[in-house]
């Protein structure tokens, strides 16, 4: 078999902007350094495919300074999990990878929390962040009419994107109030940059319906979406559209970090101010900290990279900065929670785990994400439950009760290179 | 001028520009099912960053690829509903 064993002296996994910050710190201080990322490109989701076509400038620059740092690239290399205290297993097309560290950066992001309601299973409804990713890797969306719905400053982005792309955008539905959002961007007057982006989106989405305390309660469609039902809580109604982008925010990529045995806050990685985890040598820094955008997550890279080559002065400097981005994304969090009506959209026969078809009133006769698994092996299929489990915390109050590698499905034959341990930390 | 890739979906030609990826180059062949669920029912891709397995096709005889995760290459042979 292919097998390969690589060593750095500090690892990091994601090359989003955190991870691309941390590795650039850690190489530019003389570290041994690897970046390994999952995809075939350098961004993580927010910069995806800038390498190739490089638009945003800032996206750009960090790519450039990554080239100049001389850290490694692994991509197209899947983490599936800890080998043993100090290895990472890895998946690459051309065979298993074992990554031994002895500083690791732990920046897996975030995904899409998407939340059941009928018909959500149908095809042609997307997480707006997804169908963003898919149409600048050519899926076709122009001509096609979109409806956006769920929650976040990401539907907004994501519309402006697709509109420029030549999509019709049919209306764009947030579910937060508007009492909420004018005090969020009254905020916003203290951040210039975000202001005029917003401006900018505003502009460039002239014309199209954007509505606050509106959410879908259902999709229709034999094989294929054809129009989405939106709710206002007094009435409801219909709207034709060949394509539904609908997702309620973003959660962390926690997996990995508790198969390595990471303690959590809530459902973030707990992080002290040099951006360490609770075990000695790993740090995490990005999404996976809290959710505060590519400006906080590039300086949480920056400080987890200084940190872990020793440079805790240039860190320091950096906190201020940290603060300030952490209130940001405090206040967004604030602006855009989730109202309990989108909690209560699924209905008895609505499927909720969609890799083993198990339906809502199934998954509610148990008391917790283990018993429900158990018995109807919801969560088990081959997405793991990331997007169920992450649903029915959501929906139930369950929480992920243990991570088993591997946290990303992985071929046979990289599971056959000797170990994967079977531990089962429990979270705290 | 980008780079034109040309594989086949379900036996059907497509061109595609280089940076495509699979999924998009079934959705550009005019398929919006990928797959049946369990129990039988029509999916696609809705995560579009390789977390929910919704996209898996068939690529070059190997079954489960995500295709939202993988570029296309010339030649590749993509089936869906497998
Ligand atoms: C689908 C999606 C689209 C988004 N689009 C936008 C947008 O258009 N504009 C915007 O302002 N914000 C967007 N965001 C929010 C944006 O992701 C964050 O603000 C910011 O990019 C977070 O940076 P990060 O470095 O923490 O994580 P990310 O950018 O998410 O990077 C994490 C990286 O880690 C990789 N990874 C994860 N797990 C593993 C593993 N086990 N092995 C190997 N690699 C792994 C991922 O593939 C990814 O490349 C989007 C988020 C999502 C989920
Ligand atoms: S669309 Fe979710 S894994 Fe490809």
């Amino acid at each position: 078999m292919n097998e390969t064993r690589l060593r750095f002296e500090v690892v990091v996994v994601g090359a989003g902007p955190a991870g691309l910050a941390a590795a650039c710190a850690a190489a530019e201080n003389g570290c041994r350094t690897a970046l390994v990322d999952d995809t075939p490109w350098l961004g993580g989701q927010i910069w995806r495919g800038q390498q190739a076509h490089p638009a945003n400038p800032k996206a750009a620059r960090w790519v450039e300074r990554f080239r100049r740092a001389k850290a490694s690239l692994l991509d197209q290399c899947t983490v599936l999990g800890p080998a043993d205290r100090r290895t990472l297993l890895a998946e690459h097309p051309d065979g298993p990878r074992q990554i031994e560290w002895e500083r690791l950066i732990l920046a897996a992001g975030a995904r899409e929390l998407f939340l059941p309601f009928p018909g959500w299973t149908l095809p042609g409804n997307f997480g707006p962040g997804g169908l963003q990713s898919l149409a600048k890797h050519g899926w076709p969306v122009a001509g096609k009419r979109i409806v956006l719905a769920g929650s976040g400053p990401l539907l907004l982005a994501v519309g402006g994107g697709l509109r420029k792309m030549g999509a019709s955008i049919v209306s764009i539905n947030e579910q937060a109030p508007l009492s909420r959002l004018i005090s969020f961007a009254t905020g916003l007057l203290a951040w210039p940059a975000k202001l005029a982006q917003a401006a900018r989106l505003k502009w460039t989405l002239r014309g199209t319906p954007f509505r606050c305390g509106v959410w879908p309660v259902g999709a229709e469609g034999g094989e294929q979406l054809r129009a989405v039902t939106l709710s206002d809580g007094r009435r409801q109604w219909m709207e034709a559209c060949d394509l539904l982008a609908c997702g309620f925010g973003l959660v962390p990529n926690v997996e990995l970090p508790l198969a390595l045995g990471c303690q959590l806050d809530d459902e973030f990685v707990r992080v002290d101010p040099w951006q360490a985890s609770s075990v000695a040598g790993v740090y995490a820094a990005g999404e996976l900290t809290g959710i505060g955008g590519a400006d906080a997550a590039l300086v949480e890279g920056e400080i987890a990279g200084l940190a872990a080559s020793g440079k805790e002065e240039a860190a320091r400097r950096l906190m201020a900065r940290r603060a300030a981005w952490r209130r940001f994304g405090a206040d967004l969090g604030a602006a855009f929670a989730l109202r309990e009506e989108v909690a209560r959209l699924a209905a008895a026969e609505t499927v909720v785990c969609r890799c083993e078809d198990v339906r809502f009133d199934r998954m509610k006769s148990f008391a917790g994400w283990r018993d429900a698994k158990l018995q109807t092996r919801c969560g088990m299929g081959s997405c793991q439950g990331r997007v169920c489990g992450a649903a029915a915390r959501v929906l139930f109050g369950w929480g992920m009760e243990s991570v088993r590698p591997p946290v990303l499905p992985a071929r046979v034959e990289s599971l056959c290179a000797d170990f994967l341990t079977d531990q089962s930390p429990v979270r705290k | 001028m980008a780079d034109q890739i040309q594989l086949r979906v379900n036996g059907k030609t497509v061109s595609v520009t280089a940076g495509t990826v699979v999924a998009a180059a079934v959705a550009q062949a005019g398929q919006t099912r990928f797959r049946r669920s369990v129990q039988g029912e029509a999916r696609g891709p809705l995560c579009g960053m390789g977390i929910c397995m919704e996209c898996r096709v068939t690529i070059n005889g190997q079954a489960h690829g995500r295709s939202c995760q993988t570029l296309c290459q010339e030649a590749m042979e993509v089936r869906t509903d497998e």
